[in-house]
């Protein structure tokens, strides 16, 4: 980390275990547009009914001062039990999942269903005219199906956002 | 702990008394009615009724910071409850504890867009500590003792409760806390004792300063008594120079001779000389908030940085400190002077002597002096002869200000020897704060001497509330300093605005003579500097709520003065020391705020 200027932009997945209440979300959503920080991608879930948790997966990106500024400000809502930077706090896996729409006759979807196979992308839906892939994986690859399914007709995305978790035996 | 069936409305009641509130400061409304009908059967919970809601949450404020409690406010749906917003940020701003209850149409009709449905909840989300929406009577208990203590833990804050009407009126059961009322909450803990190694290094870093400096904030006066006297004992050891932000006056005793006075925009030449030139910063419960720290790249630049702070995210916020230490004031302080004995500590005395030296060389010049006049009111000289005479009253005495000049005229000038005795609206800077926090100052301590220093135009902010004075007997001692300008706005004009006094003359304004005694107060006026102690002692010796009008010199300006955007040793001293608004404060220079 040593080599990191401090204006440097940095990328990091941000982990953040809530009571699940009316009005959790918000509370989240409105510290970064309130206090102005970037959210790339972010995903909400129940994950333990019983305890009443939810789980909050927030891609963001900031200098290191605001990187830490983003945890602190979460750490200080009170429904907030735990705040961990998985980018940082040790290695960990992420993914995502896509629903591509392509639509097109003869050889574009051909060529779509040969790449859909490198990617191991599933076939969710298909008409005359048109397919709905599912692709999982890293947020990049699943950025490199999409770029690839352009010129071949693409029509929509719908993107979960990434989830992400700690590798090793350790829970949040 | 005993469970008893009420109604929301009983349970409301019977949990402000188990959280120990003696007065509440509110405005009733239709959903509020069953409330309201609650408090007229019981006896034991004051109610203070308001003429404007904000200035309910301004008296709460007012009361918690004079007294260290929660300040309670109660107000109806819709327009009540979105009158309190300012008042509520002013409160988060500011770190004041108050719990807010809000009435809310009935759950059946919310969202619906109902006559005085507002979704006060959603609205306030981001200018709250907490808020809650109680859907289930069976939940309120639990929730207003979870908003007492949210409210006061930790940084403390401004607490809402939303509560409809239905929830008011139907039956649930009700649990009495037990003794110990901290409530055990699964996400919010407060971290209270500060880290051991971390203190370790702070007195270390300390004990080899050349060049140290104290920079205690207002987290010393909301930590307690207790932190003040650990405060004053830990500067006194050490012998190192002190000096506070506008939120911080009274943690140390402002006559004593460590005492730099106040530092920041206003602050004093030694101050924020030593601000600058401190090789060591002990920054105690402050946020270097940029009306202190100046210029970011040129603030204290040769400096090692101590933080103790209770609130995480004011770490690093602003300022990349060297030691950060979370925890509350009195804990750290109490541990740091532990270890400063254990380690028998000592300072470099010829080094510190000599730093002193050169403070004291500062301190000869007499920063905060001004042209004397005997034709015109100086506002500094009227702010001395209410301190003055307020001292031979011997009195406790307590001032709340508005925003402006006279805010900082009252900040330089006025001399605190305790905490909790200081009320003003330091963050968010909110005109039409003083008077109605008088109002909630002289509610808790009704024999004391309390003092609202105000502007012309900050007093019309609030003024209704001189009839809310008169109804409970409240003799606040208003002193409007009018020098019918919005002042501060017109000192920007006149030096970073090419004199262009564009909506900042006030030219028309009531007799606040015949405004007082409109209501039935006791209204005075002080034209020439003869007259002033006349009036004030008149003021001071009256059992009436008292509006003084004092006309003062509309040409005076605050100084010394560092400009927006400009470092600590650019700090203009007074009107013929222009040279650093040229080039450190002009508007073309960049943002101004």
């Amino acid at each position: 980390m040593n080599n990191i200027d401090k204006d440097d932009i940095l990328r990091h997945t941000v982990s953040v275990l809530v009571d699940n209440e009316s009005g959790v979300l918000a509370r989240v959503i409105g510290l970064f547009s309130g206090r102005g920080y970037n959210i790339e991608s972010l995903t909400v879930a129940e994950t333990d009914h019983e305890e009443n948790l939810s789980k909050i997966t927030i891609v963001t990106s900031g200098t290191r001062q605001v990187i830490e500024q983003i945890k602190a400000q979460l750490d200080r809502l009170v429904p907030v039990r735990k705040v961990v930077d998985l980018t940082i706090d040790g290695p960990s896996v992420e993914r995502e999942m896509a629903l591509v729409k392509v639509a097109g006759e003869g050889e574009h979807r051909v060529e779509a269903l040969r790449i859909a196979d490198i990617f191991r992308a599933r076939v969710v839906d298909s008409s005359n005219a048109s397919f709905v892939f599912e692709v999982f994986g890293k947020a990049g690859k699943v950025d490199a199906f999409i770029k690839l399914m352009e010129p071949l007709g693409l029509v929509d995305v719908s993107r979960t956002g990434v989830v992400a978790i700690s590798r090793g035996a350790q829970g949040l | 702990m005993s469970t008893k069936e009420m109604t929301g409305s009983e349970i409301i009641i019977q949990a402000l008394k188990d959280q120990g509130v003696d007065v509440m400061f509110g405005l009733p409304g239709g959903v509020l009615l069953p409330l309201y009908d609650a408090l007229f059967k019981q006896n034991g919970l004051r109610h203070i009724l308001v003429k404007h809601e904000q200035a309910a949450v301004h008296a709460a404020e007012g009361y918690a910071r004079s007294t260290g409690k929660v300040g309670t406010v109660l107000v109806t749906s819709g327009p009540g409850a979105t009158n309190t917003v300012t008042g509520l940020v002013d409160a988060m701003m500011d770190s004041v504890p108050l719990v807010c209850l809000t009435g809310q149409v009935p759950s059946s009709l919310i969202g619906n867009d109902a006559f005085q449905e507002a979704d006060i909840t959603g609205i306030t989300r981001g200018i709250t500590k907490h808020n809650y929406l109680v859907k289930d009577v069976n939940d309120l208990g639990r929730v207003l003792h979870e908003a007492y203590y949210v409210a006061r833990t930790g940084r403390p804050g401004p607490v809402l409760v939303d509560i409809p009407k239905d929830v008011l009126l139907s039956l649930g059961t009700y649990k009495t806390p037990g003794k110990n009322s901290a409530v055990e909450h699964k996400s919010y803990k407060p971290q209270v004792k500060g880290d051991t190694a971390a203190i370790k290094a702070a007195v270390k870093l300390i004990s080899k300063a050349k060049k140290p400096l104290f920079y205690g904030g207002g987290g010393i006066v909301n930590s307690g008594d207790a932190a003040c006297m650990l405060f004053n004992q830990f500067v006194k050891m050490t012998g190192i120079p002190c000096s506070l932000t506008l939120m911080g006056l009274g943690a140390y005793p402002g006559s004593d001779k460590q005492f730099l006075g106040m530092m920041g925009m206003h602050g004093t030449l030694e101050a924020n000389m030593c601000m600058h030139d401190c090789d060591v910063m002990i920054n105690i419960g402050a946020r270097f908030d940029d009306r202190v720290t100046g210029r970011l790249d040129a603030f204290a630049p040769n400096s090692k940085k101590i933080h103790i702070d209770i609130d995480p995210s004011s770490i690093n916020k602003n300022v990349v400190v060297d030691i950060p230490i979370i925890g509350d004031v009195a804990h750290v302080l109490e541990e740091m002077i532990k270890y400063w004995k254990a380690d028998q500590c000592q300072i470099d005395k010829k080094a510190l002597d000599k730093w002193w030296k050169e403070i004291e060389g500062w301190r000869a010049k007499d920063s905060l002096k001004y042209t004397k006049s005997n034709k015109v009111i100086k506002p500094q000289y009227a702010l001395e002869r209410i301190r003055d005479l307020a001292l031979e009253t011997k009195k406790d005495t307590f001032y709340t200000t508005e925003v402006g000049q006279h805010q900082m005229w009252a900040a330089q000038h006025l001399c605190f020897e305790k905490p909790k005795r200081w009320m003003t609206s330091g963050g968010l800077g909110t005109m039409g704060y003083g008077f109605p926090s008088a109002m909630g100052v002289q509610t808790a301590h009704p024999d004391a001497l309390v003092v609202a220093i105000a502007g012309d135009g900050s007093f019309q902010m609030n003024l209704q509330e001189i009839a809310t004075l008169i109804a409970y007997r409240l003799p606040v001692k208003c002193f409007i300093l009018n020098n019918q300008f919005l002042g501060m706005v017109r000192q920007w004009q006149e030096m970073f605005h090419g004199e262009r006094y564009s909506e900042s003359h006030i030219d028309v304004q009531p007799d606040f003579i015949k405004l007082a005694e409109a209501y039935g107060a006791l209204g005075l006026r002080a034209t020439t500097p003869g007259e002033l102690d006349g009036v004030i002692k008149k003021a001071f010796e009256s059992d009436l709520p008292t509006i003084v009008d004092v006309r003062v010199d509309a040409s005076e300006n605050v100084f010394p003065m560092i400009p927006s955007g400009a470092a600590h040793n650019e700090l203009i001293m007074g009107p013929e020391d222009t040279q650093n608004t040229e080039n450190g404060g002009s508007v073309e220079s960049g943002v101004l705020v």
